[in-house]
């Protein structure tokens, strides 16, 4: 067994970080087509759509029609997507297809740096795509001028959790066709009983216990508060849970991570 | 000071020992050859000296430093060119020197002037905005080395760089090689071609399930495991046997085929020659081939 070295973590992660931030600019068009374009969509179908089934939305104690309630949720989900997908989808192939890993354990940087620059970067990736959503969401009234600004921080410390976790299915998945597992178990669930498309106060009291669990709950709170100015949780706890969330499966992720690439 | 000094190391993959305790050493300016058959140890043997395979047990101090301790100063004066192709397909030529010369920590002016000297020493010039994945395989492979030089390493590690050239790219690779040598550069090569071997290295170690079975320089290798001549005879008769049983000549029989290990002075060549040379004979000199092929056997290994 390799264990994971404390020493072995320095500032050169973002030589790596730098290495992402480039080939992500070389496609910056779709990277950013994607976000700000997607808010609009969702927004038409529910708005347009939805609006003659539904009301509105009874949410911390207030009325909200529908879009206003569901547009930070896309926020959240959004940056969930970014940096889960961007720590197993890409990860793996840069680690298993491209080889890019074992070039890079040539130099003098060290499996836990490689690991941490994945992850930084994917909330990095995670906080950009915040922010472009931010540019629509902003002017159509969706998320209020400035206070919706701290979405882009709080993205970026909701993409390290996403990250982490999806740098430790990466760590354990033995193929990548197998990512189809924890996203249909894990992430599709709490995409849609996270209080993102219907106020969680509607679950059955037996299942209010996994809108808690899920980490897309807590950021989709916290996102919300910082859109609207009120949400109906502690954003204490949300905090802390998301933090716990990050460390816990960061340094499992750490760990198999390298249990995988050393030999 | 030697660069590297290995004394019997051990890599053990769970039950599966791929190097079972190998001790030697390079010393600086040193081409050294590091050969043997597929699933010989060669790699597993490279991977530790560059830290990415942790030693099982012995050990493997590179520059007069630990591997297990001081991977990062050790690192930061290694270049390495793995057998498999590891540039960097999201990026171009250029910016996979450029970048890759950042994971060294270099300043950024540095690794760029470094960049062009490579772009230029590996002809790569006109190359350089071309992505990784339009190279051929000599184009990808000159970049893979002129890559492993960005940091100015104090050794080379090169493991099989020209597998799958065509001749003049491996002609290129090796007049590439032959310059750095000039220079000084301490180099490690592991390859299958004993031609490459024999006219690149100082001096060489052939391996077999993960244990030396000799080293030494190519030519003394040659005289002492095969010899300096040789003759290949085809369809030997029983008379050339028996000839060959009474004179207790140095030799391997193959079946269909015989080969004669003689010395220099001929005598012996000459009377092979006069008597049993009536079909096809090649007279030819010894060579490290032969050495390879006597000491690990002629066996297919996958």
């Amino acid at each position: 067994m390799n264990p994971v070295q404390l020493n072995a973590i320095s500032l050169r992660f973002r030589h790596i970080w730098y290495r992402n931030l480039i080939t992500y600019r070389r496609i910056w068009r779709v990277n950013f087509l994607v976000p700000l374009l997607e808010p609009g969509f969702y927004i038409l179908a529910f708005g347009l759509g939805f609006s003659g089934l539904i009301n509105g939305v009874e949410y911390a104690g207030k009325h909200l029609v529908y879009t206003r309630f569901m547009a930070p949720a896309l926020v959240a989900t959004a940056c969930m997507w970014n940096s889960f997908f961007e720590t197993t989808y890409t990860s793996f192939v840069r680690m298993y297809y491209q080889k890019t890993f074992d070039g890079i354990l040539a130099t003098p940087i060290s499996i836990e740096e490689i690991i941490i620059a994945e992850v930084v970067w994917a909330a990095s990736k995670a906080a950009a795509a915040v922010a472009l959503m931010l540019l629509v969401l902003m002017p159509l009234g969706y998320a209020d001028f400035p206070r919706a600004l701290m979405c882009i921080p709080l993205a970026f410390l909701g993409g390290i959790a996403f990250a982490a976790v999806g740098i430790f299915f990466t760590g354990v998945i033995p193929t990548i066709d197998m990512f189809n597992l924890p996203i249909f178990l894990f992430i599709t669930p709490m995409f849609l009983f996270s209080g993102t498309f219907f106020p969680v106060a509607g679950i059955a009291k037996w299942a209010a216990i996994f809108p808690l669990i899920f980490p897309l709950y807590h950021l989709v709170e916290l996102t919300r508060f910082f859109c609207l100015g009120f949400m109906e949780s502690n954003p204490v706890f949300n905090l802390v849970y998301l933090l716990l969330f990050a460390s816990v499966f960061g340094g499992l992720g750490l760990v198999f991570m390298k249990r995988r690439l050393i030999k | 000071m030697n660069i590297i000094e290995a004394n019997q190391v051990v890599k053990r993959y769970g039950a599966f020992t791929a190097v079972d305790g190998i001790s030697f050493s390079i010393q600086s300016g040193e081409f050294f050859g590091l050969l043997g058959p597929n699933g010989a140890g060669k790699t597993s043997a490279i991977r530790m000296i560059y830290g990415f395979s942790p030693v099982t047990s012995g050990q493997m101090r590179v520059f007069g430093l630990d591997i297990a301790q001081d991977w990062r100063r050790i690192r930061s004066r290694l270049g390495v060119c793995q057998q498999e192709n590891t540039l960097d397909p999201d990026l171009t030529v250029e910016l996979n020197l450029l970048i890759y010369g950042r994971y060294f920590d270099k300043p950024k002016a540095q690794v760029r002037q470094r960049t062009e000297e490579l772009l230029t020493f590996f002809a790569l010039n006109n190359k350089r905005q071309a992505k990784v994945m339009e190279l051929s395989g000599g184009l990808a492979r000159r970049l893979q080395l002129a890559r492993a030089l960005i940091a100015d390493p104090d050794l080379l590690i090169l493991d099989e760089p020209t597998t799958g050239l065509d001749p003049q790219s491996r002609h290129q690779v090796w007049d590439r090689l032959l310059e750095l040598k000039k220079g000084g550069l301490t180099m490690l090569l592991t390859t299958h071609y004993m031609d490459e071997a024999e006219s690149l290295c100082d001096r060489l170690l052939i391996m077999d399930h993960g244990q030396i079975v000799t080293q030494g320089r190519p030519r003394g290798l040659i005289t002492e495991h095969a010899a300096e001549n040789v003759i290949e005879i085809e369809g030997p008769g029983p008379d050339l046997k028996t000839y060959i049983k009474e004179n207790a000549i140095k030799h391997d029989d193959l079946g269909e085929r015989i080969i004669i290990y003689t010395q220099a002075d001929g005598r012996l060549a000459e009377e092979v020659r006069r008597k049993f040379c009536m079909g096809s004979c090649l007279f030819r000199t010894g060579n490290l081939e032969d050495v390879f092929l006597r000491l690990t056997g002629r066996e297919l290994r996958e």
